[in-house]
């Protein structure tokens, strides 16, 4: 049995609210699940008000307003305001359509920080992976209003095969776009990106260039762009570690339809079940059910992890990952060199990158 | 680097009391940052006026401490802060 003890487990940090699973967009490489929650089954703002207040009163300092597109929900005002009356720190996570002048006003005096997604540099580029015409001139627009007012703004730029060779051109429109910070964020084979692997994993050469462009810029732009990179785990000889700082240590996740997860993926994972705000506190969720506690600590590792001294960097790895490539939730995160399933990685390496992709993407849509 | 640059705390960045943990903490993009108190003596005298020299000078006064001692700290600790822009100098 792993520990419970309050003692031992930390308060989360940050909570990432996914208000909707509804979008304009449909990119094919979205965080969402597989099935997702219609309109008629969302939370209430009264609900996700609660939660709010719950989650500071547990610890949580930051809050993610996401999705789907959050800006689709029309009380969103009301639940950004009630959000940082909650005394949280309230970041919008968005792809800008939706939003106008009007509507960003609405948001500032609650809105702390703008995260804006990047499907392209080009419209050519972004409204083919975003399936939507004319999304990425809407976007600029909209990134030219959150400029004037002053809004702090990351850019999320996610890449894969197809915009991975536009980095340098990238970074120059963050620059030109006045964000503070870039998240070049190369896709997660979970979900959608996982149904679209072989039309998205990057070549070894592009993530090669790419970590080369990024390691130039973070010195060149030192001081007047922060920029975070996501490498491309496949290519990787450890894993990343699950959540930061492991399963259920600081961030929780809720789902449109109230479900408290434990991260975006967790629902892939068919032996855990998952509670609702409706059916238990936060703080009961976090500290106390079996799903929250499934992976903490080390007591669940195989002892390939246990008995490695990277046990305290990674935590074995992502347990949605070894899910999907080794059907074990419990097993080496099967991008470790060590694992027993690495030969599953390079083998799907082999047959997205070297024998080509699929002739099409199949998107995201509700 | 000089210590006449004026650092500010941008927009997008703030201090809070986390009274669950007992802290003060920095919050920014992305970022929680646990503050102690030399942290806090520090970012309390970021004011938008005053250079980073005049930071350094102010504490050695308000804490009794030797100039030679302090200003070393100011600036490593805002010019972090700086890389990860979290502060800005005007
Ligand atoms: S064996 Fe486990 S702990 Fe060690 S590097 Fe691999 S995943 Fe991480």
């Amino acid at each position: 049995m792993p520990d419970t003890s309050h003692t031992l487990i930390q308060p989360p940090i940050a909570m990432l609210a996914e208000l909707t699973h509804r979008c304009p967009l449909a990119c094919p490489y979205c965080s969402n699940p597989l099935e997702m929650t219609q309109k008629g089954a969302e939370l209430d703002t009264d609900t996700w008000l609660r939660a709010f207040r719950e989650a500071a009163e547990m610890g949580v300092l930051q809050i993610h307003l996401s999705g789907g597109e959050p800006v689709s929900r029309r009380d969103i005002v009301d639940l950004a305001r009630g959000a940082r009356e909650a005394g949280l720190y309230v970041n919008l996570i968005t792809s800008g359509i939706g939003l106008t002048e009007k509507r960003l006003q609405a948001l500032e005096p609650f809105v702390d920080h703008i995260q804006l997604s990047l499907q392209g540099i080009t419209a050519a580029v972004a409204d083919r992976i975003g399936g939507y015409d004319g999304g990425f001139d809407r976007k600029m627009h909209v990134a030219e209003l959150i400029g004037q007012m002053g809004f702090p703004l990351t850019l999320n730029a996610v890449m894969h095969r197809h915009n991975l060779d536009d980095l340098p051109a990238t970074l120059d429109m963050a620059l030109r776009l006045g964000a503070r910070r870039i998240e070049i964020a190369c896709v997660q084979f979970q979900g959608w990106a996982l149904k679209n692997r072989a039309m998205l994993q990057p070549s070894r050469d592009q993530v090669n260039e790419a970590k080369r462009i990024v390691a130039e810029a973070r010195k060149a732009l030192k001081g007047r762009l922060a920029i975070d990179f996501v490498p491309p785990d496949y290519y990787a000889d450890y894993p990343k570690a699950c959540m930061g700082g492991g399963w259920g240590s600081t961030g929780l996740n809720i789902a449109p339809d109230g479900k408290v997860l434990p991260c975006h993926a967790a629902e892939t994972i068919p032996s855990l079940t998952f509670q609702t705000i409706a059916e238990a506190s936060l703080r009961d969720i976090w500290y106390d059910s079996p799903a929250f506690n499934a992976f903490r600590g080390t007591d669940w590792m195989p002892d390939l992890c246990k008995t490695c001294d990277r046990r305290d960097i990674d935590f074995g790895g992502c347990r949605c990952q070894a899910m999907a490539i080794a059907g074990d939730p419990a097993a080496t995160d099967p991008v470790c060199r060590k694992s027993p399933h690495r030969a599953l990685v390079d083998a799907a390496l082999d047959i997205d990158v070297v024998d080509g992709p699929q002739p099409e993407f199949i998107y995201r849509r509700l | 680097m000089t210590t006449d640059r004026i650092p500010v705390i941008p927009r997008g960045v703030r201090r809070h009391h986390d009274a669950v943990r007992g802290r003060e903490v920095l919050l920014g993009p992305e970022r929680a940052l646990m503050l102690d108190d030399t942290a806090v003596a520090i970012l309390a005298a970021v004011d938008g006026t005053r250079s980073l020299g005049d930071i350094a000078g102010h504490l050695s006064a308000a804490y009794n401490a030797p100039r030679d001692v302090i200003e070393p700290d100011v600036v490593a600790f805002l010019d972090g802060l700086a890389d990860q822009m979290l502060i800005a100098y005007a």
